[in-house]
């Protein structure tokens, strides 16, 4: 299920910088091409991407409150490299990582023949070209507004579908490379600690600092052995089950360890083939100036909110969706600017096959005589936004009132 | 690139020897810390990079010769400090120890600066006043910093750079300022305060936007306390290789 490489080679604007650029505000373009199956260039700053993100890349979602979705987007990013054959280490204070491995989602494997994937995009286009026919006869002035893009159509087939009801079979995650870490299970450090860090971050910090350099993440590893990826997944982090205080206290004695402990994390994915999705409890932190810290020293920083026994389950509004999105912080990786969505108001719904997340709008408010845009046009306009901040939304010219 | 802010901030007689910061909040104002770097570089200046949140490939400036720019990666150091080998005290003073030892102050990381930018007489030839600059200070109030040190480590250096040889010191500043975090509040006014040039970066406060990334407010006081201080404020898109600047409700996109 791996992304066949030679399809995005052949884009003549590929730029990869596998060494320093030269001057500011430009790009190099270099022919050494890092060809790793399930990674594309990205065009704007020469990373790697890959699904969910970038390479060297820190990723931090606060959980929802019972951290259902967030645990899930967790096991989307784990399941998305066993598909990509990339190396992955689960860390947990909680659950053990052999029952977070048992239960990933199972791919939605597809039989449908490559053209068959052109015909479909095509209809969409279509679909939506035929939209852009009918004149606005309200709202005129808006009609000169670009339309959004599918950019699902332009990149061909880049992260995968899972089914959420099904469970991911052990064939498929047995020849992964996986190194799992379990803090009760970990032993007695030998040296003393004195920086003032908690030992389970400690350990972790030593754990993957072990693989990187083991297995050659960091590119210290002759070219004999074939690059890969490592996903690293961190289940809650900053949660008692760590050892951390932040969570339960206003004047925390280890205030900072999570800091130092994602400062030498950062340190790490940068110099690595890495990328890193860590959950943490935001909303039990009672401190706020702690989380805009830890939101300083990542690079991706999204907030989940589900609407599991809140009162706005009752809501109109929301009642498609199973919770709110918020983008925090996109990363400015290697350039001036970074992949921009139109919005940062989103939602998201969990389906059987499906975790869709969209634009949050209004739809346009007409009495109950007049059809309004329904549910079937919302539908149509919806797009599988994949897990990283990067692709934009998609749909008709929705206008946001 | 944007005239305006090359016209008020610019002007190489009026940056000497001058203490400069930068404060952003609620978006990312880095492309200001690209903008000095190549500035300094381009005058031939020996500059001095503290990068602590980013490794060198994301400034992806090289200097124009040897020598010209130091540049500490924060992050490659601080796995050192962070995960030490051994029990035993390193030899050399490290600039990151207080990773480590969290009771001492920045004082090493001082000793690096001034050693860095000290100018023998060869360098004094060659190169312009020197410059520090500082991305970001924040950090190492995350990092278990004291306040205090990070005020003295910055009198240190104001002293050794700007006042000694008439540098220019440039310090980037992360504060979200509703989120009570004292210990960052206090710096930031404490810098406010010795800084005679000031660029705020905002986020808009209507919130995310994708035409007008944020606002820009320029300060220059006046050194005597003569005339009121100038300030100026734009609003700026950032684009691939550089940032457009236009006055507030201007942007192309609305009109």
């Amino acid at each position: 299920m791996a992304i066949p490489v030679q399809s995005m080679t052949g884009i003549s604007n590929a730029r990869l910088n596998v060494e320093m650029n030269t001057t500011s505000f430009q790009k190099k373009s270099r022919s050494k091409l890092l060809s790793i199956p399930g990674t594309r260039p990205s065009f704007q700053n020469g990373q790697l991407l890959v699904s969910t993100g970038t390479t060297s890349l820190d990723y931090v979602i606060e959980e929802d409150v019972f951290d259902s979705y967030s645990h899930m987007l967790l096991k989307y990013f784990l399941a998305e490299g066993i598909v990509c054959s990339h190396s992955f280490l689960i860390a947990s204070a909680g659950e053990h990582p052999d029952d977070i491995l048992q239960g990933l989602p199972a791919p939605v494997l597809d039989d449908v023949p490559k053209d068959e994937i052109g015909k479909i995009n095509q209809r969409r286009e279509n679909d939506v070209s035929e939209e852009s026919q009918d004149s606005m006869k309200i709202a005129w002035r808006y009609q000169n507004q670009p339309k959004v893009q599918t950019v699902l159509a332009a990149s061909s087939r880049f992260g995968h579908y899972y089914d959420a009801s099904k469970q991911m079979s052990a064939e498929t995650f047995e020849s992964a490379e996986y190194y799992p870490f379990y803090l009760p299970a970990e032993v007695h450090l030998k040296y003393s600690v004195s920086s003032n860090i908690h030992i389970g971050y400690i350990k972790l910090l030593r754990f993957i600092q072990g693989v990187i350099h083991k297995e050659g993440f960091d590119r210290a590893c002759p070219q004999s052995k074939t690059r890969n990826i490592l996903r690293i997944g961190i289940h809650s982090l900053g949660s008692v089950l760590w050892g951390d205080d932040i969570c339960c206290k206003d004047d925390p004695l280890y205030a900072y360890s999570l800091t130092k402990f994602l400062y030498g994390l950062r340190g790490l994915l940068r110099t690595s083939l890495s990328v890193c999705m860590v959950t943490v409890p935001s909303h039990l932190i009672q401190n706020k100036a702690i989380m805009g810290r830890v939101t300083n020293l990542c690079d991706t920083v999204i907030g989940i909110k589900s609407f599991n026994g809140s009162e706005k389950d009752a809501n109109d509004l929301y009642k498609d969706y199973h919770g709110l999105v918020c983008v925090k912080k996109i990363p400015y990786l290697n350039s001036l600017i970074c992949e921009l969505p139109d919005t940062r108001d989103l939602a998201f719904k969990l389906k059987r096959k499906q975790f869709t997340i969209e634009r949050l709008h209004l739809p346009p408010d007409l009495s109950d005589t007049v059809s309004r845009l329904n549910k079937q046009d919302l539908a149509e306009s919806s797009k599988l936004l994949r897990m990283g901040c990067g692709a934009a939304a998609t749909g008709k010219k929705h206008l946001d009132f | 690139r944007s005239p305006e802010l090359l016209f008020y901030v610019d002007t190489t007689e009026q940056l000497f020897g001058q203490c400069v910061l930068l404060s952003e909040s609620k978006t990312d104002g880095s492309f200001l810390i690209h903008h000095f770097l190549s500035f300094f570089l381009k005058a031939q200046c020996k500059v001095c990079f503290l990068g602590l949140v980013q490794s060198f490939s994301h400034y992806s400036t090289v200097a124009r010769e040897k020598g010209q720019l130091v540049f500490f990666e924060g992050l490659r150091n601080s796995l050192d400090m962070l995960l030490p080998e051994s029990d035993a005290s390193d030899a050399e003073p490290q600039p990151l120890s207080f990773l480590r030892w969290p009771s001492t102050d920045l004082r090493n990381l001082f000793d690096f600066v001034n050693s860095s930018l000290s100018q023998s007489e060869n360098d004094m030839s060659r190169w312009a006043s020197p410059v520090l600059l500082i991305d970001d200070l924040s950090v190492l109030l995350s990092l278990g910093v004291n306040p205090t040190a990070v005020l003295d480590f910055i009198h240190y250096c104001r002293m050794a750079v700007c006042s000694k040889q008439q540098g220019n010191m440039v310090t980037l500043v992360h504060n979200e300022d509703d989120l009570g975090d004292e210990d960052c509040d206090l710096v930031l006014h404490a810098l406010t305060h010795q800084s005679s040039l000031i660029l705020q970066v905002h986020g808009l406060n209507t919130g995310y936007c994708r035409d007008v990334h944020g606002q820009i407010q320029l300060r220059w006081k006046d050194k005597f306390q003569l005339k009121r201080d100038h300030t100026h404020v734009f609003q700026y898109k950032v684009h691939d290789k550089g940032v457009s600047f236009f006055a507030p409700g201007t942007s192309s996109a609305v009109l």
